[in-house]
């Protein structure tokens, strides 16, 4: 049964694996640095659907069976998934899953829900709630453009300092097992607003919620930056990265070079053109379930804290000039059982 | 010559256009309308006017260009039916522009499949 330490911090008791996971993305994603390690990526954007709603459903359920496959659970065992996206009532998820059959709980994270998603199925895992759960989110950046911006048919010139919205899905099946990578903790973030209405400038909007999740973390577990082996953030981007430095340094808590973010990780800044980086629920998901797992399981790396980070604003509140609210759950994967320090 | 003089205008108030998109977190939707602003408030003072007979399309063909258009409207429609002409005028002049817009828009929808920018 899981444990509270600190404050917000809940420690696994059984440290619940993720027994499969897969990343489904497209050309963008395709051409980037995780090009190879990515499970599926089509070239058409829109996946052989006739919109880019259905084809941000059709990645959705490609990555979930992808992942159901490689972990060799079949959909009948599946007892809850967790899963949501960007869309208004996350119709991506909805219609994408609904063949499923599982008990199903949607969630909104924003670009956090990989976090908020897994964290969740590890918990019912551990706890015994649930026997398998699942993971999953996507974005895609057609249909994005359509929900927060304006459709690509306008045919409107985006700002160059704005992120990338991936096109992608990442998920994660969670059972006990005794193969890595395992789940030793859970830290659900806490809403943050510093007052940016900047919409172009989201990382500056989510980094202090990302300083307020690792610092309550830091303090619940007393445990510091050096004790991981890779803590990234979701989709900071360049400016978002350097300024969640600075406020952790500003506590005393200096994020080294074993600090990076999955917007930088997923597009080649230089070659491809996407200014800050990488963005969206699919951001960090198809980081996640590629780059990072596939290191955990190979023992490339040890221990690694997941922060993905999300933006909660929506087109109306930008529309009536309000700030942008942000959020960043945590969560510690291991490569390992050893016990978490002080539990 | 004229070619010249069109291609140096035009570029110029399009050259504008760049620096506001690039230094401004103005809106394209914004910028367009300020244009169409522009043009009418260059026209009002008989500012435009001159500007379209020196570079021809350079200024006509622009959103200013359309500002100017409705001014021009609203001033014979004014001169013609008194203050209603305040009304009916921009419509008028510019009711070739906008049909056109709009039904080109619309086949242009029908006929094409957008594509995500790669």
């Amino acid at each position: 049964m899981a444990k509270r330490m600190g404050r917000n911090t809940l420690i696994t008791e059984t440290f619940p694996s993720v027994v499969g996971y897969a990343a489904v993305a497209s050309k963008k994603e395709g051409e980037g640095p995780l090009g190879r390690e990515l499970d599926v990526v089509c070239e058409d954007s829109y996946f052989g659907e006739k919109t880019w709603e259905k084809a941000e459903s059709r990645m959705q359920k490609d990555a979930v069976s992808k992942a159901m496959a490689k972990a060799g659970v079949a959909v009948s065992e599946l007892d809850y998934v967790f899963a949501g996206d960007l869309l208004n009532q996350c119709i991506a998820t909805t219609y994408g899953l609904r063949d499923m059959g599982t008990s199903f709980l949607g969630l909104y994270g924003a670009c956090s829900t990989m976090a908020q998603s897994l964290g969740m199925a590890a918990l019912f895992v551990d706890t015994g709630m649930a026997g398998k759960a699942a993971a999953v989110t996507s974005s895609h950046f057609c249909s994005a453009e359509r929900q927060f911006r304006f459709p690509l048919e306008y045919g409107g010139v985006r700002a160059p300092t704005s992120q990338w919205t991936v096109t992608g899905s990442g998920a994660a099946v969670v059972a006990q097992s005794a193969e890595a990578p395992y789940i030793k903790a859970v830290h659900f973030g806490k809403i943050t607003d510093m007052g940016i209405t900047d919409i172009n400038n989201m990382g500056a909007a989510m980094a202090p919620a990302a300083a307020k999740t690792l610092g309550d973390f830091f303090s619940d577990t007393e445990t510091t930056p050096d004790d991981y082996d890779l803590i990234v953030t979701g989709d900071l981007g360049i400016i978002g990265r350097d300024l969640l430095r600075e406020l952790m340094q500003r506590e005393g808590i200096t994020l080294g070079k074993n600090y990076t973010d999955c917007g930088l990780l997923v597009y080649d800044r230089t070659e491809q053109k996407v200014e800050s980086g990488g963005s969206g629920c699919g951001c960090s998901a198809i980081t996640l379930c590629s780059y990072i797992m596939n290191r955990i399981k190979s023992g490339e790396l040890g221990e690694v804290l997941f922060v993905a980070t999300g933006a909660l604003m929506s087109p109306t509140s930008q529309q009536q000039g309000e700030s942008i609210p942000a959020i960043a759950h945590l969560v510690h994967l291991s490569n390992n059982k050893n016990a978490v320090k002080g539990s | 010559m004229e070619y010249l003089r069109a291609f140096i205008v035009g570029g110029l108030i399009c050259v504008i256009g760049q620096i506001l998109i690039d230094r401004t977190q103005l809106t394209p939707a914004r910028i367009l309308v300020g244009y169409v602003t522009a043009g009418v408030i260059l026209s009002a003072f008989g500012l435009y006017a001159p500007l379209v007979e020196f570079a021809g399309g350079g200024a006509s063909v622009p959103l200013s260009g359309f500002g100017h258009l409705l001014a021009q409207g609203v001033r014979e429609a004014v001169d013609e039916k008194g203050l209603l002409g305040v009304l009916t005028g921009g419509f008028t002049a510019a009711a070739a522009g906008i049909t056109a817009a709009m039904l080109f828009g619309f086949i242009v929808a029908m006929v094409g499949k957008p594509k995500s920018k790669n």
